[in-house]
């Protein structure tokens, strides 16, 4: 039999998993998966930002997508990061080992890794 | 991680328009391409637009697919869920916008715009098969509320606070008739929850029990501990088996779980729900013969007094709510009696859920707070009526409800103002009809479904409807008199006084409202002898223009009677290379096959 508390808990454990049904995620990681994007090495890195999310616990509060091409093929793999009020940040050229480091870095510390977006490398 | 949850109806509509099989070719698509660990396939309960199905929700993005088909299957797997290219093609019309880019979200759509989901809230959202998936969404925190933080008293306070009213059609204040219960004697009770939905075009219990069966079996218990119940039966017609399956799969979790039975959350609190299945009687929606018939009678009704809250199932005081009255109980309770009371007009709160069908763009499910104007159903959620007829009246409220015609069009929907007019919210079908419809003719429709389903333990009902319809058929057949139409409404009173129980004392009220708006179509029919929509068919023709027709005798071919020949003198139409043709009335079925074949759009009915 159940106690409240264990309603409790099972509620809070599902809340994660059908909160992607709301569209109410904070934040949205968007991989660019067109053609150019998958050449590039694009799946591996949503790999690895699916891995990482799910690790740090974000499930209920960051979603990860994928879109089509964005028209700069050349800087393929890209990563936007879209956070509620905030301006929107594009990661370029991304690698898995960048993709972990701006999951700590940008969506658990909520500094944006500078040197590996648009314009800036 | 799961990335992305693809939803896919599992409702009736939906089902049986192949969503089974999609979701078997995704399972195989997803596993083959690799992605099966990431992406998550749910099946869910009605999202609403059954015209449209079968319907899938690709989330995070909430992208609408409608009309999908196994072939697509493969193109949506490779295309969006691998590399997140939205397919087009796919996406439900209204959820696209002007160009491309501008693609609407859901909640933006004319369709979910204006509906605000209670009783619904979990259709389309979760899983009606994993219980995990309701409490997830706060479902069960509500019968942990009651039962450790309030009184049955204070429970029946919050209900009686909400305003909310019987969803089933009479609209008895809910938390009323849970007092009447409540207020007899400690002893044995019982709860009932009444799942037999018998309206012609009714669909929004089964919806509800197919898409979130636990916030039903939540209130359930809610109601036991307010009224001092510790049994419950839900009542359930056995031609719904998504609903059957999906009630049993959520009341052995809720068992599992502790939910059910004895000493719930160590309360000290039992209480346990058993299905009966209903054999399809229409009268066995009502309350005392719904009660005779789970106590393994024949479904017929009883007089009342005695009530069955002093005098119900098995002789014990009872308590029996509809499917929609209940899955509005566990939101009264978390969010408040003030929440609920703030939707709505003055004497009816909250929102209802409505059918939609006939001749309706957007044929599905729709909930919208009360007030809401019937334009702003049709026209708006709706999409208006097809094939740019003109809307002539809606019909609410089933074989007991009646007509609102277009001139009332603006009246806001809610209990009082429905019975003004003379029609009824009843549990929720809303039939759309259009200027092709002739109202005797649905009048005689509700007729001989209530003269089919009258029990007969009664005479004005048993007899009284044959009769009714007995004058319907002899006014449709053109041998109506004028006296008929005075014979008729004095019938329809003498059956309405006189019945025993619901059905027959609401039976004539299809009658009743279309004399009431539409006299002048029964007096076309009795008078003039024509049937203005061209419905009836002994009060009209099918004739052919012989300015439009070429003489290519298409129609003549198809015509299953030989009853189109060329006419009489053979004469040709200027500007014609072949004599017109004409059809014999003497030997025409009035099939209607000719008028479907021409080309020309040279035949007509008179």
């Amino acid at each position: 039999m159940k106690t409240l508390e264990e309603l409790a808990a099972i509620r809070d454990r599902m809340k994660n998993k059908v909160a992607i049904r709301e569209g109410t995620n904070e934040t949205r990681i968007v991989v660019g998966m067109a053609t150019c994007g998958i050449a590039a090495g694009a799946r591996p890195v949503l790999n690895a930002l699916v891995e990482e999310v799910d690790k740090a616990g974000l499930t209920g509060t960051v979603s990860v997508s994928q879109t089509g091409c964005i028209g700069m093929c050349r800087l393929e793999p890209i990563v936007e990061v879209v956070r509620s009020g905030e301006e929107k940040v594009t990661y370029i050229k991304m690698t898995p080992e960048k993709a972990r480091e701006v999951v700590e870095k940008h969506i658990k510390g909520g500094k944006p890794v500078v040197e590996y977006t648009i314009g800036n490398n | 991680m799961i990335r992305s949850h693809v939803l896919i109806c599992g409702g009736t509509g939906c089902t049986s328009s192949g969503s089974v099989k999609i979701r078997e070719a995704m399972e195989r698509e997803l596993t083959a391409q690799g992605l099966s660990d990431e992406i998550k396939i749910v099946q869910t309960g009605c999202f609403g637009l059954c015209a449209n199905g079968p319907i899938m929700i690709v989330y995070p993005e909430g992208t609408f697919y409608s009309h999908v088909k196994v072939e697509d299957v493969p193109e949506i797997v490779s295309e969006h869920l691998l590399k997140g290219r939205v397919v087009e093609r796919l996406v439900h019309h209204e959820a696209t916008g002007d160009n491309e880019k501008a693609a609407v979200p859901l909640s933006e759509t004319k369709f979910y715009k204006k509906q605000h989901r209670v009783a619904l809230r979990n259709c389309g959202v979760i899983n009606p098969e994993n219980i995990d998936e309701y409490i997830g969404t706060d479902g069960y925190q509500a019968l942990g509320k009651v039962l450790t933080e309030m009184t049955p008293q204070q429970v029946i306070d919050e209900i009686k606070k909400s305003g909310l009213r019987g969803r089933g059609g009479g609209g008895f204040p809910t938390g009323v008739k849970w007092q009447f219960a409540a207020d007899q004697p400690k002893g044995k009770k019982y709860v009932i929850c009444n799942a037999d939905e018998g309206d012609p075009g009714a669909f929004m219990d089964r919806s509800v029990l197919e898409g979130d069966p636990h916030a039903v079996i939540e209130a359930m218990a809610i109601a036991g501990y307010a009224v001092g119940a510790d049994e419950g039966y839900i009542y359930v017609r056995a031609e719904y088996p998504i609903a059957v399956k999906r009630l049993e799969i959520a009341i052995g979790q809720a068992r599992e779980y502790g939910l059910l039975g004895k000493d719930i959350f160590g309360t000290g609190f039992n209480f346990d729900i058993t299905l009966r299945l209903g054999a399809g009687a229409f009268v066995c929606g009502e309350e005392t013969a719904l009660l005779t018939s789970i106590e393994g009678h024949r479904g017929e009704p009883r007089p009342r007094p005695p009530f069955p809250a002093v005098k119900g199932l098995f002789g014990k005081p009872t308590m029996n709510n509809n499917v929609e009255t209940y899955a509005n109980v566990p939101q009264i309770i978390l969010k408040g009696a003030d929440w609920f009371a703030s939707m709505g007009t003055e004497k009816s709160k909250g929102t209802k859920v409505f059918a939609l069908g006939g001749k309706i763009t957007n044929t599905g499910l729709v909930e919208i707070p009360m007030g809401t104007t019937l334009r702003e159903i049709i026209e708006e959620i709706g999409g208006g009526v097809p094939n740019g007829k003109k809307f002539k009246a809606a019909q609410t409220g089933g074989p007991s409800g009646g007509c609102i015609p277009a001139s009332l069009i603006d009246t806001p929907i809610d209990y009082d103002n429905l019975i003004a007019i003379g029609s009824m919210m009843g549990s929720g079908g809303l039939i759309v009809m259009d200027e092709d419809n002739c109202m005797v003719d649905i009048a005689k429709f509700f007729l001989e479904f209530t003269v089919d389903e009258s029990c007969g333990k009664c005479t004005p009902c048993r007899v009284g409807t044959v009769r009714l319809l007995e004058l319907l058929e002899k006014i449709t057949n053109g041998q109506g008199e004028l006296e008929d139409i005075d014979k008729l409404e004095e019938l329809c009173n003498y059956i309405k006084a006189g019945s025993l129980c619901g059905l027959g004392q609401t039976a004539p009220n299809p009658v009743l409202s279309t004399l009431r708006y539409f006299r002048d179509e029964y007096i076309a029919h009795v008078v003039d002898k024509k049937c203005p929509a061209h419905v009836c068919k002994n009060l009209m023709q099918y004739k052919i223009d012989p300015s439009k027709c070429v003489g290519c005798k298409m129609c003549a071919k198809g015509c299953p009677a030989n009853a189109i020949n060329v006419n009489a003198s053979g004469e040709v139409k200027e500007g014609k290379k072949l004599p017109y043709l004409v059809i014999d009335p003497k030997a025409c079925v009035k099939c209607g096959a000719c008028i479907a074949t021409c080309k020309f759009k040279a035949i007509y009915k008179d």
